[in-house]
């Protein structure tokens, strides 16, 4: 019985011990692997770095050529982008894509997975949130094709891993201002009068136009995407001022609690606005599609799918259908904004 | 089974044996190691992550542990935690203060008072408590304790105390269920005794059962407090998520837990941000180890107590 005992207990501590030590060998060659693996793709990728740019601004145009083909071959042909070989070989798409990371981009990327495998029976691909973050940090290590990001990589990434993704802007976000629907009479704020907001320095309304009412300013997590844009466009850069805002964990949380707490303040994307929440305008320009399309309002960013190194036939099948004609309208119907409508694309 | 019918053996296997007693026991004892493996697996896991931050991000464990210092996506990042630390400190505790008078009376009541009632309405209400998903807690809290709060007491509603009574309300039927089984393991003698000294119920109740009951009771507690500290969803919705250290009851704070979800999914794993909320995980995990070990030693002093 004794003896049992020990032996168990002694093949208990073995196994774990060997687990343990497994899943210290696996973390860090999870970490080391990307290196191993960057040595093949850091030179095509050096080589064809022009190239994101240059498939967004070509791609609309070329796409018209996908609606009217059952044949998925046609959209890879007309494809100038970095497909490394772009032989017109008529061989239907197949293949499995998955794409995770931001959660802004999420419901556009489902949309267009759906069209797309509607497209291409032989193809499947899976869209999972998890935040920009995580997409990147999946995408470089090679656990899925494409990373959904509301940032550019090297915001995230370490320089040396960041350099090994392709970048491919997909669409365009507005993000507007928001206000709790009792802070009357303030329609648009200035940027100065943003940053002295989320700086801490203004602290009523009465001070911008509106009633004597304290400011409440609900937050991002500093990780956020929506919060690393705004900063940057609408607050010029302007660091925010901690403890005294509240962070709300995702953009639904945040329109429920500006809407609900007297004097709130916050942001969101153009998609996430409705009727429970005031939006304003930046610098006198009004919050919409078109002012971010013309250049005028400024607080906007791109969603970008990156790829590992240059994208394989499919993942540039995907991505090509993303910034396509076909898609533009369901981009415009979840407030997005296609590229192909812009008439700036630098703020 | 002293005469098994049949002996079947092949080689120097006794099938009969393996059958009936060796396939099961295999069986059952290669789950529990499993389990016991996976836990060990976990704590490895997180310990591998975790302490990269010391050492390959060479943050400081001092500067981590107890400097309030926030600011990870500066230019020269500070990652002090001692903030969230502090906020879960706080909203565990007061959580505990909350909940364990009400416990304590409910178990007494369902143990010793009126077991008939206690059995059919109590137990099972508790058992309920014990089912709702943390995130219905959480949305009851946003949208009617939130409100109330900012009402009655001011300040933003988004609070320590909203936290705190989110949290009291989950921990209460982990403490009950554990302080009622305590009650209910104590010798009949006991009762017998008191009573043939001429106590009433009630004397009985405080004065001999309470202190009998007491290690039972604080396995409970600690049991409670370990689950009020690794509560993350619920207290994450009503909190406020400010990243400062509460001057009063009805300030937002922030917490351990709420800071790994917000940031873990927005940081890229490998960099030294991604690597503190592994830090903060394993922290968790070393309190909720160091709670267990309390518990199963306050656990062991009833056994020699008996």
């Amino acid at each position: 019985m004794n003896l049992r005992k020990i032996t168990a207990l002694a093949s208990i501590v073995i196994l774990s011990l060997a687990m343990v030590l497994t899943g210290c060998q696996a973390a860090p060659s999870a970490t080391s692997a990307p290196t191993a693996t960057t040595a093949p793709t850091t030179a095509p990728t050096s080589t064809t770095a022009p190239t994101p740019t240059a498939s967004v601004t070509t791609d609309p145009g070329t796409t018209a050529a996908p609606t009217a083909t059952a044949a998925p071959t046609a959209t890879t042909a007309p494809t100038k982008a970095p497909t490394p070989k772009p032989t017109a070989t008529p061989v239907p798409l197949s293949g499995t894509l998955i794409s995770a990371g931001s959660t802004a981009l999420q419901p556009l990327a489902q949309q267009a997975a759906t069209e797309f495998m509607a497209l291409h029976s032989l193809v499947s691909v899976t869209v999972n949130g998890g935040g920009s973050g995580s997409g990147l940090s999946q995408v470089n290590s090679g656990a899925i094709d494409i990373g959904n990001s509301d940032v550019y990589a090297s915001e995230k990434l370490p320089a040396d891993a960041a350099d090994t993704l392709v970048d491919h802007k997909v669409c365009v976000v507005g993000f507007a201002t928001v206000l709790n629907p009792g802070v009357t009479g303030v329609t648009s704020l200035t940027q100065a009068q943003l940053i002295s907001i989320f700086t801490g320095v203004t602290t009523n309304w009465n001070a911008v136009g509106g009633p004597d009412l304290a400011i409440v300013i609900i937050n991002r997590p500093a990780s956020s995407g929506t919060r690393f844009t705004y900063d940057k466009y609408a607050l010029n850069g302007a660091v925010e001022a901690t403890g005294i805002a509240l962070t709300e964990d995702s953009s639904g949380t945040v329109r429920s609690t500006v809407a609900s707490t007297p004097g709130a303040i916050s942001y969101l994307a153009f998609s996430y606005l409705d009727a429970t929440v005031t939006a304003i305008g930046f610098n006198g320009i009004a919050p919409t599609a078109d002012n971010v399309k013309n250049g005028t309002y400024k607080i906007w960013s791109f969603e970008h799918m990156y790829t590992k190194g240059t994208p394989s036939t499919l993942e540039q099948a995907f991505l090509n259908y993303m910034v396509s004609t076909t898609f533009a309208p369901q981009i415009i119907a979840l407030k997005y904004i296609p590229i192909s409508q812009m008439t700036v694309l630098t703020h | 089974m002293a005469n098994p019918p049949s002996r079947k053996v092949l080689g120097r296997i006794n099938l009969y044996y393996w059958k009936h007693e060796n396939l099961g026991r295999g069986l059952v004892t290669g789950f529990g190691i499993f389990l016991a493996g996976l836990t060990l697996l976990m704590a490895g896991f997180l310990a591998v992550k975790g302490l990269s931050t010391f050492l390959v991000d060479h943050v400081s464990p001092l500067e981590f542990l107890f400097s309030t210092k926030w600011s990870p996506d500066a230019d020269v990042p500070a990652f002090g935690a001692l903030i969230f630390i502090v906020g879960s400190i706080l909203i565990s505790t007061l959580a505990l203060l909350i909940s364990t008078p009400f416990s304590i009376s409910t178990a007494m009541f369902v143990a010793e008072i009126s077991p008939n009632l206690g059995r059919k309405v109590l137990q099972p209400a508790i058992e309920i408590f014990v089912g709702i998903p943390s995130v219905v807690y959480g949305w009851i809290g946003l949208s009617v304790l939130v409100p109330f709060i900012r009402r009655s007491f001011g300040g933003l509603g988004f609070s320590l105390l909203a936290g705190s009574l989110v949290l009291a309300l989950m921990i209460f039927p982990t403490i009950t269920s554990l302080a009622a089984d305590a009650f209910r393991a104590l010798p009949t003698d006991f009762r017998e005794a008191s009573y043939a000294l001429g106590a009433t119920r009630w004397q009985t109740v405080r004065k001999v059962l309470l202190p009998a009951a007491m290690p039972g009771i604080l396995t409970g507690v600690v049991l409670g407090l370990a689950r009020a500290f690794g509560e993350a969803l619920a207290v994450q919705m009503v909190i406020g998520n400010m990243i400062r250290i509460p001057g009063k009851l009805t300030d937002a704070t922030v917490n351990l837990t709420s800071i790994i979800t917000m940031d873990m999914g927005n940081t890229a794993t490998g960099t030294p941000w991604n690597d503190v909320l592994w830090s903060m995980a394993l922290l968790l995990l070393m309190i909720s180890f160091l709670f267990i070990l309390l518990a199963r030693t306050t656990g062991q002093k009833r056994r020699s107590l008996k």
